[in-house]
């Protein structure tokens, strides 16, 4: 075998950039101090901790002291919504969203209603778009949020947050974003973009796992989850993991344009050799409203769990939306909201790339995919080629 | 998901996958919930199940099983291959997840529609 292992699946984790990793270490064995502490040795954590904070705010345009320290994504976005849901109960009880967001919304958005709130799902268009239209009508005198996924984590599509945000702000409504996947990966201005909360993690960034952060703009006011020593402006106790929020940071250092533009190539090199596979469709936009690392493929008549085995057995990660890969034997909630038929969705491999990528690998994963789906084909109870 | 090295031996070299060009009767069976789709192809002789291939739209669970089961009724009377069951598969594989069992029992119901649609035509 050529490669020791094509790595496709960055949607879902990234490997700790190793420079990344230099500047944790210290914090495990040397800086090791509780950043609350009162000795002068806690400085150093103290100093750590709020510099990082202040990579993150600026990377984002947003200013030092609105930006909260999490144990991730899943958690951040549970506090945007559960947070502001509690807070403002008394000036409505009507939550918006879509139905592309990532599970930890919808799933939160759930529980939301049976606590007694009203969610409204905003359908896509068969790129992923949300209309700007369908969220104006959707918002009512009892609206208090609107969360709109920015880079969807399954089709790549990258919401218009300028437009979307402008309207939420004409109407009086908190607009917040889940930009897990498309930070750094493309631009994200908070003031530009009319957010008002915006979650974003390390892990899809060559940072550490377990860390992650919630902007929330200056002046809005939230009801915090997690309860204990005050930490994180007393909106989400817990001693802060600093080895953790300082590889965040380094991440997003380094993270820069030159990898964007890199994972464009490889992106469109994929999507062009795979779609010379006759039967093939590309779930999602193509072009600058795509995540430069994302690219979502169905072939017809080949289920996407035994196309993924397959890819595995010559060691290339990849994931699928397909039921038979659920503990729900649900297809991906994602690929149906598009418009995709249960077999398409069925049928969906996701090859999501980082900068650590090469056009060798990609090279080679055209030219084992074909084969593959030849082969499943060859044996499919529903192709007739 | 989790599979054992005997279910991914089986998924990758199957050796009953394809079709029966020659077959006497042909069983179909279909998962409404996860969306897999299965048909067995089988070759009778004396009663005996002489050639057998399945096709499936399926995951690695629904492959390795139905490959597991052709190997199982092939040169079995239609009456044994009949009661093969699904703890008959995994005893050759070993292990399924639990949440693959609906996968794995399709390629059973498929060869019992086979030997059925056999025995109207013949
Ligand atoms: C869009 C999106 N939101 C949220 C999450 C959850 O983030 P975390 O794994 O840090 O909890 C992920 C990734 O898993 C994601 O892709
Ligand atoms: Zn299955």
């Amino acid at each position: 075998m050529r490669f020791k292992r094509v790595y496709l699946d960055n949607g879902a984790s990234t490997n700790v950039d190793p420079k990344v990793l230099e500047v944790m270490l210290p914090y495990f064995t040397e800086k090791y101090a509780n950043a609350s502490s009162g000795h002068t040795f806690a400085q150093e954590s103290k100093n750590a901790l709020e510099n990082s904070r202040k990579i993150i705010a600026k990377s984002i345009n947003a200013k030092t002291d609105e930006i909260i320290f999490t144990s991730g994504g899943t958690e951040a976005n549970n506090l945007a919504l559960k947070g502001i849901a509690f807070q403002n109960k008394d000036k409505g009880n009507h939550i918006i969203t879509t139905k592309i967001d990532h599970s930890c919304v919808l799933e939160s958005c759930k529980w939301l209603e049976s606590q007694g709130f009203k969610v409204t799902y905003l359908d896509v268009d068969e790129e992923g778009f949300v209309n700007p239209t369908d969220l104006k009508k959707a918002i009512t005198d009892k609206t208090i949020i609107v969360s709109i996924i920015h880079g969807n984590n399954e089709i790549g599509i990258i919401q218009d947050l300028e437009t979307l945000g402008k309207i939420c702000r004409e109407k009086g409504v908190l607009f917040h974003t889940d930009a897990c996947q498309s930070y750094t990966k493309t631009e994200i201005d908070v003031k530009k973009q009319n957010v008002d909360l915006m979650t974003l993690n390390s892990h899809k960034i060559h940072g550490p796992k377990g860390v992650g952060a919630l902007y929330i703009k200056d002046g809005i006011k939230i009801t915090p989850w997690q309860h204990g020593g005050g930490h994180e402006k007393g909106l989400r106790a817990g001693t802060e993991n600093i080895h953790g929020i300082v590889g965040f940071a380094e991440a997003v250092k380094i993270a820069n344009k030159k990898h964007v533009e890199h994972m464009i190539e490889l992106r469109d090199k994929l999507i062009n050799g795979a779609l010379e596979i006759k039967g093939s469709r590309l779930n999602g936009p193509r072009g600058n409203k795509r995540l430069c690392n994302n690219v979502n493929l169905s072939f017809k008549g080949v289920e996407g769990e035994a196309l993924g085995g397959y890819l595995d057995s010559k060691n290339i990660c990849s994931s699928t939306g397909s039921a038979c890969s659920t503990r729900s034997l649900e297809p991906s909630h994602v690929l149906k909201a598009i418009g995709l038929s249960n077999e398409e969705a069925n049928g969906s491999v996701r090859l999501t790339l980082s900068r650590f990528n090469t056009e060798e690998e990609i090279d080679y994963v055209l030219k084992v995919l074909p084969k593959f789906v030849k082969k499943l084909r060859g044996f499919s109870a529903i192709w007739k080629g | 998901m989790e599979y054992s090295k005997r279910v991914f031996e089986h998924f990758q070299k199957p050796k009953f996958a394809g079709e029966l060009k020659d077959a006497d009767a042909v069983g179909e069976e279909g998962n409404i919930k996860c969306g897999d789709v299965m048909k067995m192809y089988i070759k009778v002789e004396n009663n005996v199940i002489k050639d057998i291939r399945f096709k499936t739209y399926g995951c690695i669970a629904a492959i390795a099983a139905s490959d597991t089961l052709c190997e199982l009724a092939k040169g079995k009377t239609l009456e044994e291959a009949e009661k093969l069951t699904y703890a008959d598969i995994i005893k050759e594989i070993e292990e399924l997840p639990a949440i693959k069992i609906h996968c794995s029992v399709l390629g059973i119901a498929a060869l019992r529609n086979a030997i059925k649609n056999y025995r109207k035509s013949n």
